[in-house]
């Protein structure tokens, strides 16, 4: 076998593990999270789930003092109600799309360990946008904003 | 000539400061988190800018195999992995705020974090080859290879599900946010790359002395 072969040989794993670590990294996040209608169709108590959908308006209930959060979540078709015990990311709230990991439970609920909150990919000013928002910024500085 | 170009950069990062913290105002459903917006898009525009520019330069180094090619494609990949970097590192620590998790293996942070190890395997093989002509002849190799991969990091939101979410601007239907906004971005943009373009100068200018040196 000479050098040139040798090469080519080589350059050729390279690219083919290359190719398979692209296809099987973008294969098993292309499914990052199922639909609450996937996951009433296929769902196994205790088996790991990322589970995706928007909050439904009125159905967010939060406890404080003991930290539960128990809301529910739709994709249109199919509701799941979901329990976590912990603080939300500061913007999840009802009307908006969450990706929640944890597991189903035998119990009719998904047990979620992680709440993620998923943002649209609009922005908007304030309605007073033209105004310049360096006074905004003084005023969060003091500790009166958000 | 590359002074000058520094000076702009310089003038381009204030000009993008002003409009990030001064300017543009604070974004109505995330607050001030958002300005992390300013550095995270403009960094990931000249990442790929840079990268494409190292494409280029390896198919003319490939085709003439004037030593200059080389070394413009070398420095490009080199500022690109710094921006890219900045854009990963920004957007984990905007992530934490808003998504409520510094890092999840979603497509995009999927795919980016392929495409920099992409790059970073590049300057590793310029360093395991010896041979300077060898090593140029691979790498160029690699870095026309690794372009294509940008594509499918822009796409990434809208081929599969992720959290992330899809593009604002780099898309068709026009931008969803207002111009004070998107403006911010572009602002920032020409300032970082001036500055990209100033380090890509310098960098292609040593590694053009390092080789004379060399013999």
């Amino acid at each position: 076998m000479n050098r040139r072969r040798k090469f080519l040989a080589g350059g050729a794993i390279i690219v083919a593990v290359l190719a398979y670590m692209i296809y099987a990294g973008v294969t098993q996040s292309a499914v990052y999270f199922v639909t609450p209608a996937e996951l009433r169709a296929t769902a196994v108590p205790g088996k790991a789930y990322r589970l995706g959908g928007m909050v439904v308006p009125g159905s967010l209930k939060w406890e404080a003092r003991a930290l539960d959060l128990s809301f529910t979540l739709s994709d249109g078709t199919a509701t799941v109600p979901v329990r976590h015990k912990g603080t939300p990311p500061d913007l999840f709230a009802e009307g908006r799309g969450a990706v929640v990991e944890g597991s189903w439970t035998a119990d009719g609920y998904f047990k979620a360990g992680l709440i993620m909150a998923k943002h649209s990919e609009e922005y908007k000013a304030p309605h007073d946008g033209t105004q310049a928002g360096y006074q905004e910024l003084i005023k969060t500085l003091r500790g009166d904003g958000r | 000539m590359t002074r000058t170009l520094g000076w702009f950069a310089l003038a381009g990062l204030v000009a993008g400061l002003v409009m990030a913290f001064g300017i543009a105002p604070r974004e109505l459903t995330q607050g001030n988190v958002q300005r992390i917006m300013y550095i995270h898009v403009p960094a990931v525009w000249v990442a790929y800018l840079a990268f494409l520019v190292a494409c280029g330069a390896s198919i003319a180094y490939l085709f003439t195999r004037r030593t200059d090619g080389d070394q413009l494609a070398h420095a490009a990949v080199e500022v690109g992995l710094v921006f890219l970097g900045l854009n990963i590192a920004s957007g984990s620590i905007w992530g934490k705020p808003t998504w409520g998790t510094w890092w999840t293996w979603d497509a995009r942070i999927t795919s980016v974090s392929i495409v920099f190890l992409i790059y970073l395997g590049y300057l590793l093989l310029r360093q395991a080859v010896d041979d300077r002509e060898r090593a140029a002849r691979y790498a160029a190799v690699v870095a026309i290879i690794a372009a294509p991969n940008i594509f499918l990091v822009h796409q990434s939101v809208n081929w599969w599900r992720t959290l992330h979410q899809p593009a604002s601007l780099l898309k068709a239907g026009g931008a969803t946010m207002p111009a004070i906004l998107w403006v911010g971005i572009v602002v920032n943009f020409i300032g970082f790359g001036l500055l990209a373009a100033y380090f890509v100068a310098r960098r292609a200018a040593l590694l053009h002395r390092e080789a004379q040196a060399a013999g």
